[in-house]
């Protein structure tokens, strides 16, 4: 195991510098002199432009720029937005707000998905698993934004029972709505994931045996059958809340949540090079850890992987 | 079996009568004619006919097939479908209005005809779709053939290379680029930051199936006979690993739909003089309250074109894998 964990540590590693390196070249090559932009309409004093692209580093080659960034972040230096507040610190504001946001999401669509999935399984064929089917397959096909804009005005404006927008700071009543946006594609994938899992767990030998031995199904379906058919769903929930902490951009743009995706998007349509460059960076980072814990758990849950050269 | 060619003892009553003479069972023999006959009339059957077999028997099948094809004849021959300039005699006493004469679904805030739209923006759609499948595809399969089939440091440094732009969540990515791009704006280059991220999934897919396929014996049968590593896997191996490819390029075709749309949704996909459902929901969405059809009509567009393509892709799936036919 350790030697499992050993050589997966070392496999993100030239990910990761892959990852930066590759997000700094798109950044950087964007047009447009990002200082002069800083002064809009006014023609800037060349001293103080001079001394900004010092302090940006930006009168350096493009490679030796890179690696400052890079020995800054060894030493959890994100560098600074050009607003002049410390990407951390924007960070620190912004990353409860969408943890929150994808906490909620993940119980939304780990409870109903599982639910729903379990019921089509155990019905397979009947009327119940047919339509659960047939409703994941929309949700799948319809795109999150428009999900997001039936969701904000039948339960928003026609029914009036949440916001359309989050309020500031975000509280949990007004982040239901969002989350549920949220959760939507995911459930759809979750119940799928379950009802197969499901399905082949109940074909199996010792399902037949519990029930030979006289046990009831309200025993044999939580115990024998749930339990066996979860590791799967397990993983997938693992890597979807990485997907969600990283990829909420749309759902949080839509209901104006004060979140990570948000930030990161209003910073490129500014064209904010460094802040888009750490935002990007940290969520590659959240995304490879989480990738790898869920490597790791899966590897404790099924030794053939762990063993696998 | 129930035929005696032999000519058993058939007067014998069975078992349970009273009989006099012992009961000797019947002979069951298949005739040798009907072991040895080759049938030459029958057809020979693959994974490929048994899946047409299949598919063919699925209604979903036939709905989506349809469905791509009104959607490709609107994209191929838009004249056929309207006549009503997208773009040209906007009047915007028309803003937002309902149905009226000859325009079906109404008017946009710029008071431009939404059928006209909707049609009109079906082509970019499908282009920005096709684009990125013939990108994510080739990529996807010059990556994962050679990782998987060579190994070694082969497989290593490629599927490192894979890692890197699955790890950059692929929306993210594509904004950057269209703001990198922001003078380009074109669907060639749309599909261009859609595929360059896109392609590692067809790449991983492709990979696990070779891995699987090239311990075959038919792999080392053709090693055998003297064949060169690279035409195994052109001849043999990449033939009989294509099957899960040609489902998920069906299913990253809607993606790629989908793609273009959100980009164009967040402002930074196709410059507004390129139709595009994407773009309207983007002008729309500030009059949800108002007037909920401007952004509903062309979000259905999109939904019902990506349906077709993935509840396709599902059918498809089915079809070729044997053990996801057996959860049906």
């Amino acid at each position: 195991m350790t030697g499992y964990i050993f050589r997966r540590i070392l496999q993100a590693i030239p990910v990761f510098l892959g990852t930066t390196f590759l997000i700094y070249f798109m950044v950087f090559a964007m047009p447009g002199d990002p200082i002069v932009a800083l002064f809009g309409d006014k023609t800037p004093n060349p001293a103080v432009v001079a001394q900004l692209r010092a302090q940006y580093h930006l009168d350096q080659p493009f490679i030796v720029q890179y690696l400052i960034y890079l020995g800054g972040i060894f030493r959890g230096d994100f560098g600074l937005s050009f607003s002049g507040e410390p990407v951390t610190a924007i960070l620190a504001r912004t990353f409860p707000v969408t943890a929150r946001l994808a906490i909620l999401a993940l119980l939304f669509e780990t409870f109903f998905g599982i639910l729903v999935g379990l019921v089509s399984g155990l019905r397979k064929g009947k009327l119940f698993d047919a339509s659960s089917l047939a409703v994941s397959l929309i949700l799948i096909s319809l795109p999150i934004f428009v999900i997001a804009f039936v969701g904000q005005y039948v339960f928003g404006v026609w029914l009036g029972w949440a916001r359309t927008t989050v309020s500031s700071g975000a509280p949990l009543q007004d982040l239901v709505l969002p989350a549920l946006v949220l959760a939507s594609v995911s459930f759809a994938q979750i119940v799928r994931l379950t009802r197969a899992s499901v399905i082949e767990t109940s074909g199996l030998d010792f399902v037949r045996t519990a029930y030979s031995k006289g046990l009831s199904s309200r025993r044999v379906i939580p115990v024998h059958i749930l339990r066996n058919s979860l590791i799967p769903v397990v993983t997938y929930l693992a890597t979807d809340f990485g997907v969600l902490l990283v990829g909420a951009t749309i759902t949080e743009g839509i209901f104006n949540v004060p979140g990570v995706g948000n930030t990161l998007y209003q910073a490129i349509i500014r064209g904010e090079g460094p802040t888009v460059v750490s935002f990007v960076t940290v969520m590659v980072l959240i995304y490879l850890v989480v990738n790898i814990l869920v490597d790791l758990f899966y590897g404790l849950l099924d030794p053939r992987i762990r063993y696998v050269k | 079996m129930s035929s005696n060619p032999t000519g058993g003892p058939t007067d014998v009553t069975p078992v349970g009568g009273r009989s006099s003479t012992h009961y000797v069972a019947p002979l069951d023999e298949t005739p040798l004619v009907s072991v040895d006959a080759v049938k030459v009339a029958e057809k020979r059957s693959n994974l490929w006919i048994d899946a047409w077999q299949d598919v063919r028997r699925r209604p979903m099948f036939w709905i989506s097939a349809a469905l791509i094809l009104v959607v490709a004849l609107v994209a191929l021959f838009p004249g056929l479908f309207t006549q009503t300039p997208p773009n040209n005699n906007c009047i915007l006493g028309n803003s937002n209005g309902g149905p009226a004469d000859g325009h079906p679904l109404g008017f946009t805030k710029q008071g431009c005809d939404i059928y006209s739209r909707i049609v009109h923006g079906t082509s970019t759609s499908l282009s920005v779709g096709f684009i990125v499948i013939v990108l994510t595809t080739t990529l996807g399969i010059l990556f994962g053939a050679f990782a998987g089939f060579y190994g070694g440091w082969v497989d290593a440094v490629l599927s490192r290379l894979g890692d890197i732009f699955f790890s950059i969540p692929y929306i993210l990515a594509a904004v950057v680029i269209m703001s990198v791009l922001s003078q380009y704006r074109s669907v060639w280059s749309i599909s261009l930051a859609i595929g360059i991220f896109a392609w590692p999934s067809t790449a991983r897919v492709l990979r696990s199936e070779i891995l699987r396929v090239k311990n075959a014996d038919f792999v080392m049968a053709s090693t055998a006979l003297g064949l060169s590593r690279f035409k195994i896997l052109l001849k043999h191996v990449l033939p009989n690993s294509i099957a899960p490819v040609i489902v998920i390029t069906t299913i990253s075709l809607a993606g790629a739909i989908v793609a273009e749309a959100s980009l164009s949704f967040l402002g930074v996909g196709l410059g507004s003089n390129i139709m595009s459902w994407g773009n309207d929901i983007n002008q729309a969405q500030n009059d949800l309250r108002t007037a909920p059809q401007t952004l509903i009509l062309p979000s259905i567009a999109l939904s019902v074109t990506v349906f077709a393509f993935i509840s396709l892709g599902e059918v498809v799936r089915d079809a070729l894998d044997p053990k996801a036919r057996a959860l049906r």
